[in-house]
């Protein structure tokens, strides 16, 4: 079913890059970054969880947003790998949100011509969230690149250690193509041309060097993950486990 | 948490709760530059649909009056009540004034 696992990707993307950044909470730079972390991390889980419904219906077997949040395994998610790699410093973090938010702003731009209208309407409401995530990742990854020494080299070197995550994010596959032939959604490939000419401005202006894309690639979208994602999830489902269906 | 937000400059935030009002003074954050004064601003003043419009001032900007100058400055304005506008018949015709 190339349809639900094609919006089990978006959404697990979201709900796991949501599910890292709340990890900053109470441990930020400052108080202002606390909220500010906070609010990207909450954008991002409304919309896992209006794709993660839309999976369920999509499905058909009956599952909610929370089942396929709290009971699916490690290879049941469908997350690019980039989303899973460990917080790292602050530094660390920005990178990895700039990458992300870079694609997804170039994904859900492209959603909103979608043929499916849940979809479509779907990808209206995060644009503009993910418009104001690009700014705040954007405007970090200036700073910090175009800063002191020691905030330039801790940049450089995460973004060499996240580069070569980045390449799965434009690698179409099977369930890619036949959603592009749809008219459901673009292929993989085709977020590549504006994603680069984004990143490549802000580096630019960071007086960051975008390293080699690596030939070799990672499959998060196929449920084959990293070794951090096993521990993002015991954490995220251990309360749902223990007391299911428990609420707030 | 550490505390490198002491280092950042503080500015003073006004939102404009919507059209049409003035901008109220809301609170003081700390960020390294205007852009960044702004981005908090928003994510801790507006994250409840607070405003439409937001100020962002360097708290050093701003000129205040010495607390110590109030008999000096305001006590004088106590007895003269024939500056409120109280004094005046208002015609029937008029309506909103």
């Amino acid at each position: 079913m190339p349809h639900c696992a094609y919006v089990l990707r978006i959404a697990d993307t979201s709900l796991i890059l949501a599910q890292r950044l709340g990890e900053w909470v109470g441990h930020a730079p400052a108080i202002e970054e606390d909220l500010g972390l906070a609010n990207v991390s909450l954008d991002l889980l409304g919309q896992a969880r209006m794709l993660l419904s839309y999976a369920g219906e999509l499905e058909g077997r009956g599952r909610s947003e929370d089942d396929l949040a709290y009971l699916r395994e490690e290879s049941e998610f469908l997350n690019a790998t980039l989303v899973e790699q460990p917080n790292g410093d602050f530094g660390q973090t920005v990178v990895r949100q700039f990458l992300v938010d870079a694609w997804q702003l170039e994904l859900y731009e492209q959603l909103l011509e979608s043929k499916d209208p849940r979809l479509a309407e779907i990808a209206a409401k995060a644009v503009k969230e993910t418009r104001y995530h690009l700014r705040y990742s954007a405007g970090w990854l200036v700073r910090l690149g175009d800063g002191t020494d020691e905030s330039h080299a801790r940049v450089q070197d995460a973004l060499t250690r996240l580069w070569p995550l980045t390449g799965e994010l434009f690698s179409t596959d099977e369930v890619d193509r036949e959603i592009a032939q749809a008219g459901i959604g673009p292929a993989a490939e085709a977020l590549l041309p504006g994603w680069s000419a984004r990143v490549a401005a802000v580096f630019a202006e960071a007086r960051l060097a975008a390293p080699v894309m690596s030939p070799f690639s990672w499959h998060g979208k196929q449920g084959r993950h990293s070794e951090h994602l096993g521990f993002v999830l015991a954490e995220m489902q251990s309360l749902h486990r223990a007391h299911p269906g428990a609420t707030w | 948490m550490t505390d490198n937000s002491q280092d950042w400059p503080l500015y003073e935030i006004f939102i404009r709760a919507r059209s049409g009002l003035d901008h109220k003074h809301v609170g003081s954050l700390h960020a390294t530059d205007a852009r960044m004064a702004i981005e908090h601003a928003r994510d801790l003043y507006t994250r409840r649909q607070e405003g439409v419009s937001i100020w962002a001032v360097r708290s050093s900007d701003i000129v205040a009056s010495d607390p110590a100058d109030a008999d000096t400055l305001f006590e004088p304005a106590r007895d003269k009540v024939y500056r409120h506008p109280t004094f005046y018949d208002i015609p029937d015709e008029v309506k909103t004034l």
